[in-house]
């Protein structure tokens, strides 16, 4: 009885999450649809989550590169593949690691700092007090987040593809001898403009990911300083579940057997 | 309460509130009598709070009713709620304004959002009600720079900016000086006269109570049990609130 009422309560709770997070997400949806956006705090929000994330994405998308032409240079060289190591190196960080590895990392940050900052707000009853003067906490504080990073996310991951592919280049070239043409070269035919649109496309779907759950956690925070810490650490891990199992379909969806 | 001609702008009818096991509020019946400032008392943890929060539509009953002018706040919607929230207005024990706003920027807020106002126009009604509260040269200070007592007065500035019917005070004075506390009462008073408008004002400090209630409400044990003008409670022959007013161990309260 008590593994029935566990499985019971379990199922319970994933329902009431997955029943919340699915309100706030369409309520923030009607509000876009709505136009309801208050553009000044978008705008902030586009420096906050997205501008101040570019050291890291850059640290980051750079020693990914860096890696793959690192792992597939010698080989490459070894076997008389060198002209493969761009392309290897492209396909890899345009396709998957660029978008992917890139929202991972902003979960970290702004998956973080929206929970922990909404959280806050819940504790010390500044989301009631927006309520109570009318002011809807999806319109006031979710959108301009979720748009901030709709137009920030897609941005940082094209620019995570392009810093991934000139660390793997410099590698390349530094460890390999492999001349900055041959890998240009190997870039240009192993990819196409309708791989960095697929990319581009999953980054939109992360974006949303990030921010719903960082926002829906934040917003359901209970027990004070505690709480919050609780809630901030739970949007990450999940977020970044969902971002990989995401990912998974996204590929298979839209690359399929390629 | 004795109602004679007086005109009552909100009221709670009969309303239970629980949560989860707890029953916080039990058939529980309050009016507002407007023009008034009705003072609700009470034990801590009472659930005096949860009545202001029940008359801002924040939280609903789950029995019973919650009357603004006449209307059932119980059956609105959340658009129809903000509406009946933009002439109601909760001042927060802890002041609650957003900390990534300026002083200014919180009480214009309202204003921002709900009217059509120029940001002259708004500038100048921010200006006003901070300087109704003693606060107009805190403008452009974050809510982390002031005092305790500013941050209540701040967070009145917030809630008597639009004008509203009905200004809800939730422990105006908690945690204050004597000195301080005195401040909030003659402000409270003084934006009574302003605003020539309602209040709801939960404390525990009776010298404040008494000094500028129209009425008191005595809340024990989920429900009112005593509601009648300054004067008639202070006399009042129940043991009840004749213990919480001597602030005696001895009595029909358990301790």
């Amino acid at each position: 009885m008590r593994l029935l009422d566990r499985v019971g309560q379990a199922t319970t709770n994933f329902f009431e999450y997955a029943g919340g997070l699915t309100i706030l997400s369409a309520e923030t949806v009607g509000f876009m649809a709505r136009m309801r956006i208050r553009v000044g705090e978008t705008i902030s929000q586009c420096a906050l989550l997205g501008v101040q994330s570019l050291v890291i994405v850059t640290l980051t998308s750079l020693f990914t590169g860096a890696v793959i032409s690192l792992e597939s240079a010698q080989s490459a060289v070894a076997y008389g593949f060198e002209n493969l190591v761009g392309g290897a190196v492209a396909y890899g960080s345009v396709r998957e690691l660029g978008p992917m590895l890139t929202a991972v990392v902003v979960a970290g940050r702004v998956g973080a700092a929206i929970a922990a900052e909404l959280g806050s707000m819940v504790v010390t009853e500044q989301i009631e007090a927006l309520r109570s003067m009318g002011l809807e906490p999806a319109r006031f504080l979710v959108v301009p987040r979720l748009v901030a990073l709709l137009l920030m996310l897609p941005l940082l991951t094209i620019f995570a593809d392009v810093v991934s592919i000139l660390g793997g280049m410099y590698i390349a070239q530094a460890y390999a001898h492999i001349a900055y043409d041959s890998f240009i070269s190997s870039v240009r035919q192993s990819i196409d403009m309708s791989d960095v649109f697929k990319g581009l496309l999953k980054s939109f779907v992360f974006a949303v990911i990030i921010v719903m759950v960082g926002a829906y956690q934040g917003l359901s925070t209970r027990g004070g300083a505690a709480g919050v810490g609780r809630s901030t650490t739970f949007a990450v891990v999940l977020a970044i579940i969902l971002i990989f199992v995401s990912n998974f379909f996204l590929s298979f969806l839209l690359f399929g057997g390629q | 309460m004795n109602q004679n001609t007086r005109k009552v702008i909100a009221s709670i009818d009969n309303a239970t509130l629980a949560f989860g096991d707890k029953v916080v509020l039990k058939n529980l019946s309050f009016e507002v009598v407007e023009g008034a400032i009705t003072c609700v008392i009470g034990l801590s943890g009472a659930g005096k709070s949860t009545i202001l929060r029940l008359l801002d539509g924040l939280l609903l009953p789950s029995e019973g009713h919650v009357y603004v002018r006449g209307e059932d706040i119980c059956h609105m919607n959340e658009e129809q709620l903000n509406r009946v929230r933009q002439k109601i207005s909760l001042s927060f024990q802890f002041s609650a304004l957003l900390d990534s706003l300026t002083v200014g920027e919180n009480v214009a807020l309202p204003l921002r959002e709900h009217t059509r106002l120029s940001e002259a126009e708004i500038r100048k009604t921010v200006l006003d009600a901070l300087d109704s509260v003693g606060l107009a040269h805190t403008y452009d200070s974050l809510p982390n720079e002031l005092s305790g007592g500013m941050l209540k007065r701040a967070g009145f500035a917030r809630a008597i900016v639009t004008r509203p019917d009905l200004v809800l005070y939730d422990e105006p004075t908690t945690g204050l000086d004597p000195i301080v506390t005195n401040l909030i009462t003659d402000t409270i008073l003084k934006l009574r006269e302003k605003l020539r408008g309602t209040a709801v004002v939960i404390s525990h400090d009776l010298p404040s109570i008494f000094a500028m209630a129209d009425y008191i409400a005595m809340l024990f044990e989920g429900a009112i049990i005593a509601c009648d003008t300054a004067e008639s409670i202070r006399s009042s022959t129940n043991p009840i609130v004749q213990q919480f007013l001597q602030g005696s161990e001895v009595g029909p309260i358990p301790i």
